[in-house]
């Protein structure tokens, strides 16, 4: 007998643990469809765009032989021959190809002024014939423009030509590297200020919504039953319309000839036509609107589980009414309150389609200009730089968030 | 046997959208729009039996670009200025046509005499239409500018000035303003300092300055007060001023004229039929149809079926005023000078 027990022990423990691996294995296989559409739809393309920030191998697929020629070059003076021979070899067969637009975006972005070099040099070369390139290829080339005749181009080209670079970050933050490839300060200073347009303006709007939405929160999670719910739909109305038809109707009431500036002018409060739509005005008004839910919602199903009778125990001991509301409701509101406001400043961080609609110039955000190298320019690596900068950004100041306030203290209901 | 045949037609089905479009054709929309689907698109179904997908787009090259780029060919037929087409045509977003194959005018003449010489200048379109950017002002707020100066005049004449968001013809008005010859323009624009030139001036009435992005919204802008004056292709004003009895006046000084052809995105799946439709657009009737929209035919036959009473509303009438739009430049400042002026807008 004692030499039995053990035995059915260690069978019993067996099978326990085949149990517990089988529940923790169809435990597993019902998470499985989630943890596939999260690989495809979030963690794949998130780093696939990091990649793409660093990693652009466009030119070093376009012109592989010139680039290996140049790597013996020491860069202070002009290139052999050689290998302008083999670039201009490259270039015909690129301007009959039709990709020479390609290399010339490429260099323009390493060489502010090349892309017109480029694609004028390419037309130049596209009908003469090989053995007039084999020995005569640099004259043509430098005939082509002078500017093949400037180290600093082919410098350029070299930089290029690196699959790998830490350029596009570069850009992101305004600075770049000039001709002994040391970092300066770029000409054109945009992208900075505009994120810290982007975080002012996701800031102002947290705080409108917060003054906007406490009281209105408040109001709600003390009201009659009937009242509060009356109250929602019209909190939830809004949520549940169309994003375009909001930020439309909100050009409609701002234009130049729009209500309110009809009724201002009516009222004789204004003169003349205030100018609102297509500002910074125009953006952060419509966006407190577009996302005022998001900071009533968490509050209000907080503030419907705060025990009434702290307030009022407070009261009746003599407390001021706004005093009691500071000591007492606020901290109890906080989580919501965290929450809310969480919610708020990043989605407004990365917002695009309201900027895009009613911000004109003065209102666009990064996101709009992420979109514009997406779109227009296709510039694809400086968006994915710009994209994951801003990645960064939001990380750190969650991080930030957490560390002061804490994440743990943040509530949804 | 029956269950496959029901998920044979399902599949049919599902499947019928794609084979019904039989062609994507893209342009500007608004007025000119309007004129292209009665005298060319709707003539052309009613003789093929092609059905056609009219998609209106703002210009530009991007989204060629983004379609090629990405292998994923979604038109057929597009609409182009040429001022895009030398950098469309040269990056490879479109097909190189055979213009041999081109039907001769109404009245004999062969294709290649028939066509003005711009016209069939680029290997990768057929001309369209000659049209003009222009700018316009709205009569009902009195006396208004009559010249480029005027337009950058903000002291003279306040108010809004409507732009479209594009470096094309607005950095050669603001060389012009700034009193470069026209003649000069694209020269100047070539340099460093020609261009910083050109910004410099812009920036004198950037505030005041409203940005629109497809031509459509200029005669809109105008209309309902969102701004005094307008740049504007020639033929959306004279629609609004002919159709709707708008108040506004075209002021031809330093237009900016150019051409637009039909030309065929690059690994188009539908190469045939879209050239079948460009070879039906551009014949002499269709052509002269676009004088609904004030703008002039490139077929010499064309031209001469037009009215007298519409000549002095063409662009070939303001010539002498006027400015050649150049391809060739913005082929090859297009990509730079757009993301210049991107960042100039931002600062």
């Amino acid at each position: 007998m004692t030499a039995a027990t053990p035995n059915l022990d260690r069978a019993d423990a067996r099978n326990a643990a085949r149990e517990a691996r089988k529940r923790k294995l169809q435990a597993f296989l019902f998470v499985v469809p989630l943890l596939v559409f999260i690989i495809f739809a979030f963690v794949a393309p998130i780093t696939t765009m990091l990649y793409r920030s660093i990693h652009n191998p466009t030119v070093a697929n376009l012109v592989p032989e010139t680039l290996a020629a140049l790597a013996e070059w020491s860069g202070d003076d002009m290139p052999d021959d050689a290998v302008l021979i083999q670039f201009a070899a490259d270039m015909k067969r690129m301007a009959n190809d039709r990709t020479s637009g390609k290399l010339a975006d490429e260099i323009n972005r390493a060489l502010p002024g090349m892309s017109s070099v480029v694609k004028s040099t390419a037309r130049a070369l596209r009908r003469v014939d090989d053995a007039e390139i084999a020995s005569n290829g640099a004259t043509l080339l430098k005939d082509a423009n002078d500017r093949w005749a400037d180290p600093a181009t082919w410098r350029a080209l070299k930089a290029a030509g690196k699959p790998y670079t830490d350029s596009y970050y570069l850009t992101s933050v305004d600075l770049e590297r000039d001709a002994d490839r040391s970092i300066v300060q770029r000409d054109t200073q945009i992208y900075v200020k505009l994120y810290t347009k982007t975080l002012r303006m996701a800031l102002i709007i947290t705080l409108l919504t917060v003054l906007l939405g406490y009281p209105l929160a408040f109001y709600m999670a003390h009201a009659s039953d009937k009242m509060a719910n009356f109250l929602m739909v019209f909190v939830l109305l809004p949520f549940w319309t169309s994003l375009l038809v909001r930020t439309t109707a909100w050009i409609a009431l701002l234009q130049t000839n729009g209500v309110v500036n009809s009724t201002l002018m009516a009222l004789g409060i204004a003169d003349e036509p205030l100018e609102m739509l297509y500002t910074q005005f125009s953006t952060v008004i419509a966006m407190t609107h577009i996302l005022l839910p998001f900071m009533v919602l968490p509050l209000y199903s907080v503030m419907r589980g705060i025990d009434q009778s702290y307030m009022r125990a407070a009261l009746s001991m003599g407390s001021k009414p706004l005093g009691a509301w500071y000591k007492i409701y606020l901290p109890m509101s906080l989580p919501g309150l965290s929450a809310g406001a969480l919610l708020v400043f990043i989605i407004s961080v990365g917002y695009y389609i309201t900027p895009a609609l009613v911000g004109g110039t003065d209102g666009q955000m990064i996101s709009n200009i992420i979109a514009f190298h997406m779109q227009t320019s296709n510039n694809w690596e400086l968006a994915a730089a710009l994209g994951s900068l801003l990645l960064v950004i939001i990380l750190l100041l969650y991080w930030l968030f957490d560390r002061f306030v804490g994440a743990s203290n943040i509530k949804l209901g | 046997m029956k269950k496959h045949l029901t998920l044979l037609a399902t599949v049919a089905l599902l499947a019928s959208p794609a084979v019904a479009q039989d062609l994507t054709v893209t342009s500007f929309g608004g007025a000119y729009g309007a004129a292209q689907k009665e005298h060319m698109i709707d003539p052309f179904v009613a003789e093929t039996g092609v059905n056609i997908l009219f998609e209106d787009y703002g210009g530009g090259v991007a989204e060629m670009k983004a379609q090629v780029e990405a292998g994923n060919i979604q038109w057929d037929v597009v609409d182009i200025e040429v001022i895009d087409l030398e950098r469309a045509c040269a990056e490879g977003y479109l097909e190189v046509l055979d213009q041999s194959v081109l039907p001769d005018g109404d009245d004999g003449t062969a294709a290649a005499d028939d066509f003005i010489p711009d016209a069939l200048a680029n290997e990768c379109g057929v001309g369209n239409i000659v049209w003009s950017v222009v700018f316009a002002v709205n009569t009902e707020n009195g006396p208004g500018p009559e010249s480029i100066a005027d337009f950058f005049d903000t002291e003279a004449f306040p108010g809004k000035r409507g732009l479209r968001k594009r470096p094309q013809v607005n950095m050669e008005w603001a060389l012009i303003a700034d009193g470069v010859a026209p003649e000069d323009v694209y020269a100047t624009l070539s340099t460093d300092e020609g261009q910083a030139r050109a910004f410099a001036k812009l920036d004198t009435i950037k505030d005041d300055i409203v940005w629109y992005d497809s031509w459509s919204q200029a005669p809109v802008l105008l209309n309902d007060g969102g701004a005094q004056m307008v740049q504007s292709a020639n033929g959306r004003i004279f629609a609004a001023i002919k159709d709707d009895g708008a108040p506004f006046s075209i002021v031809w000084d330093s237009h900016v004229y150019d051409l637009d052809v039909w030309a065929i995105m690059k690994g188009s799946p539908n190469l045939e039929t879209a050239m079948e439709f460009v070879k039906s657009a551009t014949r002499t009737v269709p052509l002269s149809g676009m004088q609904d929209v004030a703008y002039g035919p490139t077929r010499k036959s064309a031209q001469a079926l037009l009215p007298e009473s519409v000549k002095q509303d063409l662009p070939t009438a303001h010539l002498d005023e006027g400015l050649k739009a150049d391809g060739i430049f913005w082929a090859d400042y297009g990509e730079s000078l757009g993301e210049k002026f991107n960042e100039w807008l931002l600062q």
